[in-house]
């Protein structure tokens, strides 16, 4: 299982605009991806109630897991995605 | 509603609502339907597995009319409504409307429990998260009534410019109004300040409010509207129609020779502000041609927080504010909340009367540590952005409370502070009151409200409301004769500011700045560029001499020139 921490870069933290982006990106990769706050239970990663209800803020680190073939490149290219403020692009 | 009402009427018929956004309109109504609940004697379901289905289905086709909305409104409503788009395809929310299922709930109520779930969680987040709460509560409206086989609530799909009537408008859905088809909007309930009014001002989209019947005129009659006096005619004769068009012409020619600063004929200056209440806001009022902002609301800072926000976090959000607005002034004013919108974290208890107790700089009063935090922010983003960064307390009655205010914002090291005028004590003794302080803004919604003892938000009292109220403008006179004595400039940021020959009055009597939703600036801009400061105050002693609202209203139109009335 691949295992990845990335700070949240978006200034509105990961709601709105930034959630449906990832939620968009980790149903494409068609994998098993799972999203959480260090500690914390995780939560499906293609659900956008579930990853907005995490609450996520700017600056805040999350944990993104995935099994399966390709999913180390499924989490590179999800933690560039938070690592860049995509309200503000 | 649409489907139990007489075909379109053919009989010409002319009512009076409050005309809220200027302009004229013609076009065909499309009715807002309400929202849906689940009906009371809904009982358990019989197939749970069938039932499911059922919800499903509804969910996706909820998903599918919202992306269909999508792909017909511009940018940024289109990201509002795929966002939206992907919480009715949430796999969380039918999992959650199964529990429902199976705990003996019917579907539709199934379907309103799984979605109060998450809401919950999200208000309990606040901040950017609570506001999603109005979209999810929105899908699950759509899927109640998807599911009941009713219309969905909301706007109904159109295709031709129509004029859009509903009893209110919720703020998501006027935002997400595509501007291109919607050309006029009539509401029954609402006020001069309600959500309706003020975000079709910012759109430049004709309104009326309060008008009776509204939402029982058949959908695809044809109606014409008149956002200035408010009149509003259903099944119009094609003469009536050529002449506000005429008439609506005519302004737009007259307003696009004019721009810059706002001056009277004789040359004095008034100051062209626009009323904002968030970042979006000023992007767009800092693209148009007008000198500042007379105010900036603060309360979506704090409205939806749990815990108070952080200087670090209101700097990014003023920055923002202030960016569009560098070597403009900006005026700033202090969190205004009470009882009737408390905050989670610094709620004083309920009140009987929120609109006079512990509000406004009563608040900041008893919690000085939220005062500071956002004075240090604004302090900051001022002297990052080059804004002329300028702040007033609400809710000002005493010259002591000003001292107190004027002191505080200097050791933050901001070098302007002011107070609103909205208290009639204040305004009574605006010499002392001003004299602490540096500026006075009249806020005559409020005023008015104090003034004539009559609650804003209670449509039925809108005459009482009315700002041509002799007793309001006798008390803005007083505020602004105290605002020369002590030599200190007064404002007017009411609503009001925006109503030309209103404004004319005001100048009248002494004001020098006015703000408004900017989508008002050109019409005030020519009005005063017709009139000099000596007929400015012939009109306000022609308004303050009447002994009636209307009274006021007559003389002054009236008495104004007729270049500006015939374009009203």
């Amino acid at each position: 299982m691949a295992t990845r921490t990335v700070t949240i870069a978006s200034s509105v933290g990961l709601h709105a605009r930034p959630a449906a982006l990832f939620v968009e990106a980790a149903s494409a990769s068609g994998l098993d991806v799972e999203i959480a706050k260090p500690g914390e239970d995780p939560v499906d990663a293609t659900s956008i109630l579930g990853v907005m209800a995490l609450g996520a803020r700017h600056g805040e680190e999350v944990v993104l897991t995935a099994d399966g073939d390709g999913a180390d490149e499924t989490l590179d290219s999800l933690v560039e995605l938070l690592s860049r403020d995509l309200d503000a692009e | 509603m649409a489907e139990s009402e007489t075909p379109s009427q053919t009989q010409s018929e002319t009512r009076h609502g409050i005309g809220v956004s200027p302009g004229t309109a013609y076009g065909p109504v499309v009715q807002v339907a309400p929202p849906v609940r689940p009906p009371a004697d809904e009982g358990a379901v019989d197939d749970e597995e069938a039932a499911l289905a059922d919800v499903r289905a509804a969910f996706e086709s909820v998903a599918v009319s919202l992306e269909e909305r999508a792909t017909r409104v511009d940018d940024t409503a289109q990201q509002i409504l795929k966002a939206t788009a992907l919480i009715a395809r949430d796999k969380g929310l039918v999992k959650a409307a199964a529990k429902e299922l199976a705990a003996g709930h019917g579907r539709a109520h199934s379907i309103a429990n799984a979605v109060e779930t998450y809401a919950a969680q999200f208000e309990a987040l606040g901040g950017y998260f609570a506001e999603r709460v109005a979209d999810l509560r929105d899908v699950g409206s759509r899927a109640v009534a998807a599911v009941l086989g009713v219309p969905a609530p909301g706007v109904p799909p159109f295709t031709e410019p129509s004029v859009i009537v509903a009893e209110d408008l919720a703020p998501a859905e006027t935002a997400t109004l595509d501007r291109r088809l919607v050309v006029g909007i009539v509401t029954e309930a609402g006020g001069r300040t309600s959500h309706t009014a003020i975000l079709a001002a910012q759109m430049g989209i004709p309104a009326v409010v309060q008008l009776a019947g509204a939402t029982e005129i058949a959908a695809g009659t044809p109606i014409a509207l008149d956002g200035d006096t408010g009149e509003v005619t259903i099944a119009p004769d094609m003469e009536l129609v050529t002449a506000q068009r005429e008439r609506a012409a005519r302004r737009a020619e007259a307003l696009s020779h004019l721009s810059g600063p706002g001056r009277t004929s004789d040359g004095a200056e008034v100051a062209l502000l626009a009323n904002i209440g968030g970042v979006e806001d000023a992007v767009a009022a800092g693209a148009q041609d007008l000198e500042g902002v007379g105010l900036f609301r603060t309360e979506f800072v704090y409205l939806s927080a749990t815990k108070a926000p952080t200087v670090e976090e209101q700097t990014e959000i003023y920055r923002g504010v202030f960016a569009p607005f560098e070597g403009r002034r900006v005026v700033v004013r202090t969190l205004d909340a009470g009882a009737d919108k408390p905050l989670k974290f610094a709620d004083l208890g309920p009140e009987e009367n929120p609109a006079l107790g512990r509000r406004g700089l009563r608040l900041s009063a008893e919690r000085p540590d939220l005062l500071d935090a956002q004075l240090e922010a604004l302090a900051v983003a001022a002297r990052e952005t080059g804004a002329d960064v300028r702040v007033m307390a609400p809710m000002v009655a005493t010259a002591e409370e000003a001292a107190w205010f004027a002191r505080r914002v200097r050791e933050n090291g901001l070098p302007k502070a002011g107070v609103m005028i909205e208290v009639p004590g204040a305004a009574l003794r605006a010499h002392d009151v001003l004299g602490e302080v540096d500026f006075g803004s009249l806020g005559t919604n409020d005023l008015a409200q104090y003034t004539m003892a009559a609650d804003r938000m209670q449509g039925a009292l809108s005459d009482l409301l009315d700002p041509w109220q002799p007793g309001v403008l006798d008390v803005v006179g007083l505020a602004c004769e105290g605002a020369a004595r002590a030599e200190r400039p007064i404002g007017v940021c009411g609503e009001s500011a925006g109503d030309p020959l209103l404004a004319l009055v005001l100048v009248g009597l002494g004001v020098s700045s006015l703000s408004m939703a900017p989508s008002k600036v050109p019409v005030v801009r020519l009005a005063l560029s017709l009139h000099s400061v000596a007929e400015c105050q012939a009109l306000a002693a022609a308004a303050r001499g009447a002994r009636t609202a209307i009274d006021a209203l007559t003389a002054v139109r009236e008495a104004a020139r007729t270049e500006l009335t015939d374009l009203l």
